[in-house]
């Protein structure tokens, strides 16, 4: 039984040391050779500041910008997190009728159904940086008269919104989406 | 369409894959040649060295699961430890203070259990120190926990008359070394290059295109996410889990994930039939955790894309991430509910009333479905004794499986292993109804608080670690009772489990003759199936009534809570 005791714990020692540290460095260390852009965040920098990282979403609910789905957090991500409201919750009927509207009202859609679902619900991390290209697309009115853009502007946006969307992985796995983030940027640059 | 190819692919891979990592295994544990050993096996002969440990001694079962509770009890001492020092401690980088005494024992449970609730969020409350050298640590040594325990009932079932059963220092060297590590290593590397962080760096701080500021969690989270889902440990290294961009960025990760949480206990079932010199043994229980896995899918699928009354919508997206869409949130919801992982990809709270309840009930069966790495392999063992011991009865013979009687000691403890849970479950949420700590917590009113205080048990009590996670359980009392209900589910299955097989490894082989009752065939599968769903059903239909089907009724008349 002392025996036992002690190889336990050598042993408990032994792979703290195996799969606690070694294992954990070694990663990092190769994950910042082969893909140093990846493991450090895929942070995104303009004027040599860093604006956000490619894959947390950001709150964007300026009438010129792209809008992002609704968060649970408001986009701060220190802890990430969703509403947790359940199927038959009073509290989250009233938010999805209310943001139907203000989508409604503000990008004028005139059909609340067209609206996309996840544009009034809001995401599992409450970080998600994507949209669908539906939504969009459904955006570009009110951008477009935010912006003063005209046509030839408007439609070289409705060109950007097709170029940035990206399509299911192997053609199969996941959903067509697009970045938000990474579309407002774009837009910045018009 | 492409939600159909992907349910399949899934699913294809699944089945393609499960016999050869399962024949990979039988070989780790057998000691014999495999692929693995040139690349390793320095490692292995290291670890008997620093150790002392002797490769050939094999131990009886009580000193096989005393090594086991020890090597636990230690395990969660020192992560206990480590959480209430880890202000003193370096990788502190955001200068967390020290963790709460009840929390720290709740998360000390959890991970050593192989459970991975986590009361906490891992952004603000747990240095890049604790995540490595206690949550990492504990992620791979409760999966091989639970893998060597169900090696070592594997051996007395297929042993005969020895006490002998394996050594558990032996078994847990060569589970780390051969079998995790390798898959892990794989594993990050593929969720790094798909945009998953692994750094020690402070957390960034950006400054948004509107001008606010936000501060961005980093962290050495690929390597932890590799292991948290192929060991069904599923404690995020963020709050959101695999929904965090950050540790499942792509629906390729997405669709690896899911794949590592199944792919070790439906490849055990395989090193079982290798033990058992019978692939059609393994196939009967594969399929039958199959066709449990398949039918809870269907529902959950029926269910949330049926049109909710209340928020006039179908298939909504609340606590889902636009990549994976529906059809991927449902799927891992099954999976990762079927498999004791608890890792979770969209937030179950939100889901469908039906779509909650094939979750809940998958945890309330046990974990058998696939089950957790090891528990789910014994955990349907043990209903298999229940099984022969009630179709021996039928026809008035002694029970026998694999060539072994199987007498009133096996099925007691069997009845043990089965009960154990499920008054985890029904007693601590019936206590948690009933009084004012427990209310306090729910973040939802009506049937659908219940079911969240329901889940939470059900989730401790199966070792899962998923959550209807609205409800607030980083309190005193949620702590203590889901650690305690954790423990319980833990251990109070894995003694019995090693009760039956040190006595069926002293028992007798006796030949097959015509009397011999079959368990390798459809009519077995048809009387497992029906022994776990009345078994399940009848313990359980009374508390899902209350909560998941009553929403469900009401719902459909619109009623909000």
């Amino acid at each position: 039984m002392k025996t036992q005791t002690i190889t336990a714990l050598k042993i408990l020692l032994i792979m703290t040391v195996l799969t606690g540290i070694i294992y954990p460095l070694c990663m990092t260390g190769l994950a910042q050779l082969i893909f140093p852009y990846r493991a450090n965040g895929s942070l995104l920098k303009r004027d040599g500041k860093i604006i956000g990282s490619e894959l947390i979403g950001q709150k964007s609910d300026s009438i010129k910008y792209f809008w992002s789905r609704p968060s649970a957090i408001d986009y701060n991500p220190v802890p990430s997190g969703a509403s947790n409201f359940g199927p038959t919750s009073a509290q989250l009927k009233k938010q999805v009728v209310q943001r139907r509207k203000v989508f409604a009202e503000k990008n004028l859609v005139p059909d609340t159904t067209a609206i996309p679902k996840e544009m009034i619900f809001a995401s599992a991390s409450g970080l998600d940086p994507h949209i669908s290209p539906e939504a969009a697309l459904l955006q570009v009115e009110r951008i477009a008269r935010a912006r003063n853009f005209d046509i030839s502007q408007k439609q070289k946006l409705i060109k950007c919104i097709n170029e940035l969307t990206e399509y299911p992985q192997f053609f199969c796995l996941g959903e067509k989406r697009i970045n938000v983030l990474m579309l407002n940027l774009t837009l910045d640059n018009f | 369409m492409n939600e159909a190819i992907q349910l399949i692919l899934f699913m294809a891979v699944l089945v393609a894959l499960a016999p050869i990592i399962g024949k990979f295994m039988a070989k780790v544990f057998m000691g014999e040649n495999h692929f693995m050993k040139p690349v390793f096996g320095w490692l292995e002969k290291i670890i008997y060295r620093i150790s002392g440990i002797s490769r050939e001694e094999e131990m009886n079962w009580k000193t096989y699961l005393y090594g086991v509770l020890l090597f636990n009890l230690f395990g969660m001492v020192f992560l206990f430890l480590i959480q209430m020092l880890q202000a003193y401690l370096p990788l502190n980088t955001e200068k967390l203070p020290n963790v709460p005494w009840h929390l720290a024992c709740n998360t000390a449970a959890s991970f050593t259990t192989n459970t991975n609730w986590q009361s906490y969020s891992g952004e603000n409350t747990l240095s890049y120190l604790v995540q490595m050298i206690g949550l990492t640590v504990q992620n791979f040594l409760s999966a091989a926990t639970g893998i060597v325990v169900a090696i070592a009932m594997i051996r007395g079932l297929t042993r005969k008359t020895t006490e002998k059963i394996g050594n558990f220092w032996v078994d847990i060297t060569r589970c780390v070394v051969y079998v995790l590590l390798p898959l892990s290593i794989v594993l990050t590397m593929i969720f790094v290059g798909q945009g998953a962080v692994q750094t020690f760096s402070h957390y960034a701080r950006a400054t948004t295109l509107l001008g606010t500021e936000q501060v961005i969690p980093l962290g050495p989270a690929a390597s932890q996410s590799a292991i948290k889902q192929l060991g069904t440990n599923g404690g995020g290294f963020f709050n959101a889990n695999a929904a965090h961009p950050f540790e499942s960025p792509t629906p390729l990760t997405n669709f690896l994930e899911m794949f590592a949480l199944l792919i070790i206990s439906a490849g055990l079932v395989f090193t079982y039939g290798y033990y058992a010199r019978s692939k059609r043994q393994a196939w009967a229980i594969f399929i039958t955790m199959f066709i449990l896995f398949a039918a809870g899918l269907a529902i959950s699928l029926w269910s949330e894309y049926s049109h909710n009354n209340v928020l006039n919508v179908s298939g909504n997206m609340e606590g889902k991430e636009t990549r994976f869409g529906v059809a991927n949130s449902v799927l891992f919801s099954v999976v990762t509910t079927d498999a004791s992982c608890g890792a979770v990809n969209c937030m179950h709270d939100s889901l469908s009333p039906l779509s909650g309840l094939v979750c809940m009930f998958n945890l309330m069966l046990g974990e058998i479905i696939f089950g957790g790495v090891g528990s789910g392999l014994y955990g349907i063992i043990i209903f298999i004794f229940i099984t022969v011991f009630i179709a021996g009865l039928m026809v008035g013979r002694t029970p026998e499986f694999l060539g072994k009687k199987v007498e009133a000691f096996e099925v007691k403890m069997a009845i043990i292993a089965v009960l154990a849970p499920s008054v985890v479950i029904k007693l601590f949420s019936a206590i948690a109804c009933s009084i004012p700590a427990g209310l306090a917590g729910l973040n939802n009113a009506g049937p659908h608080g219940f079911s969240e205080i329901l889940y939470a048990f059900s989730s401790a009590a199966g070792n899962n670690g998923s959550a209807f996670a609205g409800l607030n359980a980083n309190t005193v009392f949620y702590n203590l009772m889901i650690g305690f209900g954790m423990l319980i589910g833990r251990f109070g299955v894995i003694i019995p489990v090693m009760a039956i097989s040190g006595s069926m490894a002293r028992k007798k082989i006796t030949p097959v003759s015509a009397g011999t009752f079959k368990t390798d065939n459809w009519l077995f599968v048809l009387l497992l199936l029906s022994v776990i769903l009345i078994v399940g059903g009848l313990t359980f239909f009374p508390p899902l009534a209350l909560g998941p089907v009553v929403e469900h009724l009401l719902m459909n008349l619109g009623v909000t809570f």
